[in-house]
């Protein structure tokens, strides 16, 4: 077995959603038609993370960030066991603009699951996705993100490992070989 | 945990309290699902389930096919009152016939006890005892006790009293099973002829006075006096009955502390509860009745995925 790299290390790991935030001020301004949902059970800690430095650089408090669990929309939960989390969206879609946020971009079928459970909550103005990471070569379904935190190329059999200081030692992304 | 110990629910007996858990936790996230403004979810859009009811039903049959259309899977219902069954076929005949229509789930209710064990043995379909005789009524108990954590924040601990008919019960069975794997302490009380002989082998406080038993408890689980089951004359008068084991409001205000009530349904209303009990701040029946929907939701769901 090959020794783990790291693709972020925590400084990095700071920059880079500092860098996602203004990406978004850029299009979405004050995000007063903008919300964002995270898709559980890992992308929630990012959508939290970008809604806290969202407020930080915009000044306001009111950016709205909800939480979105997938297991009922999953296409494969009958070959996994999956346990459901908690789904908390106490705002409208309805005619927002929406960013939906997750940590890692592999096959595509997880966000595939997370735009038909959005659904259920209403008609968006507008998706979009927005990833820490972006494994371009491992996609199954034609879905591609418009904020990319960091592109890597990976096999299949390596996998990448996020963490979170929330709930690890702290902010680390890396990439394991088999 | 992520799946249950079983391929079918046949009863409460069978589950480990890790599956009841893992059940309550998954109604949980089914509860948010079907209060949301579309409440229907794709899971099991793959999925033939029939639903044979060999014995009547309202609530439970409504809240089984509801659960089922809003977890998208196909629907076939079947009443024993309109079917061959009356022309002389067995029950096996019966299913292996649906089976052959390719269906993948049944949820059946059937007089008699053990209808439901008896045919997972000789067909290959996932099954749900959706209650059999006097034995088990696995999700009404699921769903009570889903109600009871709800309510109160969890099972563990707490005192719960079922009151009534417990010999012609099949709520008070699996009930008893379902809280004691809970952790709860579980008392029964009723009239001597209808407590069935061995009743304290299963580990239950046994009383005879009402009152003694609210006292007691955190939360009365009122059952239904069933008259259909009743072959001799168990107690003289239902005015009788109703004047020793009736709940109404002058007993619950006199009690020292605040309980929970709930009842399986349908109600004997002037009978074992008065409509003023039925229906106050303290009652949690008609939230029972939603819960119902999520509770099956996730056995259907977690049965679905157990391959």
């Amino acid at each position: 077995m090959m020794k783990p790299r790291i693709i972020l290390d925590s400084k990095h790991f700071e920059i880079t959603v500092t860098r996602l935030c203004y990406q978004l001020i850029e299009v979405h301004n004050d995000f007063s038609n903008t919300v964002i949902i995270g898709l559980q059970p890992r992308g929630i800690y990012l959508a939290k993370r970008i809604q806290a430095k969202l407020q930080e650089i915009l000044k306001k408090k009111d950016i709205k960030c909800g939480s979105l669990d997938i297991t009922f929309y999953r296409d494969d939960f009958r070959k996994k066991g999956l346990v459901p989390n908690r789904t908390e969206i106490d705002f409208i879609i309805e005619e927002k603009n929406v960013v939906m946020v997750d940590d890692v971009l592999f096959t595509g079928r997880t966000i595939r699951a997370g735009l038909d459970a959005m659904l259920a909550f209403g008609r968006p103005n507008d998706v979009e996705l927005l990833v820490l990471i972006d494994r371009r070569l491992s996609r199954h379904l034609p879905i591609q993100a418009k904020y990319v935190g960091k592109t890597i190329d990976s096999i299949i059999s390596e996998k990448v490992v996020v963490e979170w200081k929330e709930t690890d030692k702290g902010d680390k992304v890396t990439l394991i070989s088999n | 945990m992520t799946a249950l110990s079983t391929k079918h629910l046949l009863g409460i007996k069978d589950l480990t309290p890790d599956d009841i858990h893992l059940i309550l936790d998954t109604a949980e996230s089914f509860k948010e699902v079907i209060n949301r403004p579309i409440k229907k979810v794709p899971s099991l859009r793959d999925i033939t389930i029939a639903n044979l009811f060999f014995e009547n039903s309202t609530r439970t049959k409504l809240s089984f096919e509801l659960a089922e259309k809003r977890l998208s899977a196909d629907v076939i219902n079947f009443a024993a009152s309109s079917s061959s069954v009356k022309k002389g076929e067995t029950l096996i005949d019966t299913v292996n016939n649906i089976l052959a229509m390719k269906v993948d789930m049944v949820v059946m209710r059937h007089p008699n006890p053990g209808a439901a064990v008896f045919l997972s043995k000789h067909i290959d379909a996932k099954i749900v005892n959706a209650g059999d005789g006097a034995h088990e009524h696995p999700t009404q108990a699921l769903l009570d006790a889903f109600s009871i954590r709800e309510k109160l924040g969890s099972v563990k601990g707490k005192k719960i009293a079922i009151i009534g008919d417990i010999l012609h019960s099949r709520v008070a069975l699996s009930n008893i099973f379902c809280l004691q794997k809970l952790g709860a302490e579980v008392m029964v009380c009723g009239p001597t002829t209808l407590m069935p002989k061995y009743i304290a082998s299963l580990g239950v406080r046994v009383e005879h006075n009402l009152r003694k038993a609210l006292e007691w408890c955190d939360v009365a689980n009122m059952l239904r006096i069933q008259l259909e089951r009743q072959d001799i004359k168990y107690f003289p008068s239902l005015r009788e009955y109703t004047m020793l084991f009736g709940l109404n409001k002058e007993i619950l205000d006199s009690l020292s502390k605040e309980i929970v009530i709930m009842h399986p349904g349908p109600i004997n209303r002037g009978v074992e509860i008065t409509s003023d009990v039925a229906d106050s701040e303290q009652s949690i029946i008609l939230e029972q009745v939603e819960n119902g929907v999520a509770v099956r939701m996730a056995v259907l769901f977690l049965l679905a995925g157990r391959g």
